[in-house]
């Protein structure tokens, strides 16, 4: 309560009595983002990742890395849940990690997303034929025949490859691993083209020429893209 | 023994470079441990002393270059003068060629912990890169805390670290924790350097991190073998210390639409407010602030570590926001029409709760982090980019305002003032009844030495009455662990601020509490000569904690008293002068006393046991409901 009724505002603007409350950023409704991560390719990037994401309270949903076809750069799909403020501002807290050159947020964009699972489920010589007829209907294919179980190998988006392992269930699924999605973008773009980090292109000044330009917080699409 | 150097130490004293036999004469004079067996004998105690003789020949004699001399060379390169440091076994390398550097001053400190405070004190004070250095194990441990201050606060000092030797790493060696994994969150960048040939680069980038963009501390933690490896590698240019950091292209100009968007809100606001924070002090922008404040007749607020961005005499400075912040500055910010937050953060102690904070305010955002737009509060204008540029380029985009029209504004700002002034002023009143009060002493402090010496405060009351009323007239002069809130922070910081502006008188002020958690540095102060003022506000009690004891937890005052020693005492027990002062009459004379010390000086103010920083805002509160007294409200 207010011990002094001055600063409270009343007088000042009495047209105003209770002013409405100042929103909270990140306080907003949470859904699935995907971030694409550029990083250096060097040691300890991967604990500087985490460990941010870890120290931010940000829940990471999954987290897939590997080379490009550009020497020392890495790329990371990273997917997880949280309002638009709350992952715009995990990419610019990602941002700050020296060893980032880019975090781009394609939620909303034209992708192709994809990710591999190997499921080992129970099949017998009884049901096995039925097994390999729904691991069909997904594309999916058995890599792995056993007498007790196969293993099935399936790629698709998150949401088919919930639907594949949900149907294998009922069999019995002794293990399950998945990669987390790797995400592209359609068309002819690239999210790895910048003369920025190409070897032997001439250096930018850093005066102000940045191709980085955030002016953050009201894009809610990473902002900090160029 | 291990040998860092091409030649073994008999060659060297036979060569003719030294006079063996003088050197065997002096040896018995010096006697040399050592746990190497074979290292204390009499004849390498010789060859020991010739090498040091040698060493008093400048570069010239013969040994070649191993990493060590490359990370002094880097350093002396990147324009450091002093180090602050502990050595320990792995970072012995460096302990051995360090006399070939006189160009470096080398101060050895106490602790680890109080050598990374005086890098960043000395940082602070100077705007430069403050470097601190200790050893593998606890000794980097040790740093961790000044570390952890100077990332919160985003000073840019360089931690150097020894590792054990690589072939060590991983296996639980003597003294071997993974430092890196332990700095990794509270550094702005981190190195393991494994490979003398590196030195040179990461030494460059740890520079030129540390001060570009939002500086903040770099760790570089070097294994011992590669202080010791031999190596031609050659110090990196500033381009390509550039190029070799393409992650890192900090945003200094702000957009030119955002700022036009500024500008537009600046020219309709009726009751707009400038927030200036660290930010102004960190891209010396101050000169451009006032231009500004003064073009576009804006009052200016200051955060904790804005202190100092604009002369607290100017007619435009309106004073101390937040938690502890004056009433009056509070209440501007609760009805303003417009915040314009120049290299701030929307803290929390700024804010409070952030639900009713500046309900009436637009908000203009400028900070070179892009990360801490929107963080705290959602903001109208963000913008990203250095201080200094946003606000020259503000200042030419806005209108020049006639302060005529802002006659009805500034009157009620002074109103507001003149109440808020007449009923906190002096907190409790103890001064009153005649005890010695705590913001009566700082007040003479900041009045003796002409509101001009550099002023750096220990976390907890005393840092809050200093903040208040000790008047600031010039940049740099107000230095506080802000962001971590680091107790034992005074003393260390400044020591490395007086280094670091030799200029300017120089006082710590600090509780009994925070004074005992690094008061080993005294030692320093006193073996190095380093003429830090010390004035101890001992009120024998955790303050800050017994307030919010007394305040929110019913006065149940559980481990808030804390018995001292005789500060008077202990100082001369290291050699510093000490004075004490029991009563308000004697407070002059005991600053003049210390003032008039050539050298570093205490003074123990045994002030009144129960006082408190008034206003207060309690905790999850609104910066509306400041309170001042200790009747708490009812709810």
């Amino acid at each position: 309560m207010n011990v002094d009724q001055g600063p409270d505002g009343q007088h000042v603007h009495p047209a105003h009595a209770s002013p409405p409350d100042r929103a909270i950023p990140g306080s907003g409704e949470a859904h699935r983002h995907v971030l694409v991560v550029l990083v250096m390719d060097r040691p300890g990037v991967l604990n500087r990742v985490a460990s941010l994401m870890r120290a931010r309270n940000f829940n990471i949903d999954s987290l897939a890395v590997s080379r490009t076809d550009k020497p020392h750069i890495s790329r990371m799909t990273i997917t997880l849940h949280g309002d638009d403020v709350a992952v715009e501002q995990a990419a610019k807290q990602l941002y700050r990690l020296v060893d980032v050159l880019k975090v781009q947020d394609v939620t909303a964009d034209q992708l192709v997303e994809h990710e591999l699972a190997f499921v080992k489920v129970r099949a017998s010589n009884g049901n096995r034929a039925e097994v390999i007829k729904i691991v069909e209907l997904y594309k999916g294919r058995i890599v792995d025949v056993a007498p007790g179980s196969v293993i099935v190998e399936a790629t698709g988006t998150e949401s088919e490859i919930d639907a594949l392992v949900a149907l294998l269930r009922s069999y019995g699924i002794k293990e399950l691993v998945r990669t987390g999605a790797v995400v592209m973008l359609r068309g002819a773009g690239s999210i790895e083209s910048s003369d920025r980090w190409t070897a032997g292109a001439p250096h930018r000044s850093s005066e102000g020429e940045d191709p980085i330009n955030v002016e953050g917080s009201g894009t809610p699409n990473g902002g900090n893209i160029s | 023994m291990t040998m860092t150097r091409g030649e073994p130490p008999a060659g060297r004293a036979a060569d003719g470079s030294a006079d063996p036999a003088g050197a065997t004469a002096a040896a018995p004079a010096r006697v040399h441990r050592s746990h190497v067996p074979g290292d204390g004998s009499v004849t390498a105690a010789a060859v020991e002393q010739a090498r040091r003789e040698m060493l008093h020949e400048g570069r010239t004699r013969k040994r070649t270059r191993i990493g060590a001399d490359v990370l002094m060379e880097a350093l002396i390169h990147q324009g450091t003068d002093v180090m602050f440091s502990y050595p320990g076994g792995v970072i012995l390398p460096i302990y051995d060629i360090l006399g070939d550097y006189p160009e470096i001053r080398h101060v050895l400190v106490r602790h680890e912990q109080g050598g990374g405070h005086a890098a960043d004190g000395y940082a602070r004070a100077s705007g430069r890169v403050g470097v601190c250095m200790g050893t593998s194990g606890p000794g980097a441990t040790n740093l961790v805390t000044a570390l952890a201050t100077a990332q919160l606060d985003s000073v840019p000092i360089v931690a150097i670290t020894g590792n054990v030797p690589t072939a060590l790493i991983g296996k639980d060696a003597f003294q071997e924790i993974d430092i890196t994994g332990i700095t990794l969150p509270m550094t702005k960048h981190n190195y393991l350097v494994r490979d003398a040939d590196d030195i040179p680069r990461v030494v460059g980038e740890a520079f030129y991190l540390a001060k570009r963009g939002r500086p903040g501390p770099v760790h570089i933690d070097i294994t011992k073998d590669a202080l010791q490896q031999e190596t031609t590698a050659e110090h990196p240019s500033s381009e390509e210390i550039i190029a070799g950091l393409p992650g890192f292209r900090p945003t200094l100009d702000g957009h030119p639409k955002q700022l036009k968007l500024a500008a537009r809100e600046i020219a309709a606001a009726k009751r707009p407010l400038i927030l200036a924070g660290h930010g102004i002090l960190i891209a010396e922008a101050w000169d451009q602030l006032r231009a500004f404040a003064e073009k576009a007749q804006i009052p200016v607020a200051w955060t904790l570590l804005g202190i100092g961005a604009i002369d607290e005499q100017h007619p435009l400075a309106y004073g101390y926001m937040g938690m502890h912040g004056w009433k009056h500055v509070n209440r501007a910010i609760q009805s303003a029409d417009l915040l314009i937050a120049i290299g701030m953060r929307f803290d929390d102690r700024v804010t409070g709760s952030v639900r009713t904070y500046a309900p009436y305010a637009r908000i203009i955002h400028a900070d070179i982090d892009p990360a801490e737009i929107g963080k705290n509060v959602a903001v109208e204008v963000p913008i990203v980019g250095d201080a200094r540029r946003v606000l020259e380029r503000l200042a030419t985009l806005v209108p020049e305002v006639d302060p005529a029209t802002r006659a009805d504004y500034f009157a009620e700002l002074a109103q507001w003032r003149r109440e808020s002034e007449d009923s906190s002023w002096h907190g409790s009143g103890a001064w009153r009844d005649g005890l010695l009060s705590a913001d009566l002493v700082v007040e003479r402090i900041g009045e003796l030495t002409d509101h001009v010496a550099t002023y750096v405060a220990d976390v907890g009351q005393n840092q809050m009455w200093l903040a208040r009323y000790t008047g600031f007239r010039r940049p740099h002069s107000h230095i506080s662990s802000g962001g971590l809130g680091t107790m034992g922070f005074a003393v260390p910081a400044a020591m490395g601020a007086a280094l670091g502006n030799p200029g300017a008188e120089t006082w710590a002020i600090t509780g009994d509490g925070g004074f005992q958690m690094t008061s080993q540095e005294l030692m320093t102060l006193a073996a190095d000569r380093i003429p830090v003022k010390i004035a101890l506000l001992d009120n024998k009690k955790l303050g800050m904690i017994r307030q919010w004891q007394e305040l929110f937890y019913a006065g149940n005052y559980h481990s808030s008293h804390l018995p001292g020693p005789d500060f008077v005492k202990l100082a001369d027990a290291y050699g510093i002068p000490g004075f004490r002062a029991t009563t308000i009459d004697e407070v002059d004379r005991v600053i003049r006393a210390a003032q008039a010390v050539d050298g570093p000086a205490l003074i123990w103010f045994e002030i009144a046991e129960e006082q408190n920083v008034f206003p207060i805002m309690p905790a999850g509160k609104g910066l509306s409901d400041l309170i001042d007294s200790a009747v708490v409200p009812e709810e």
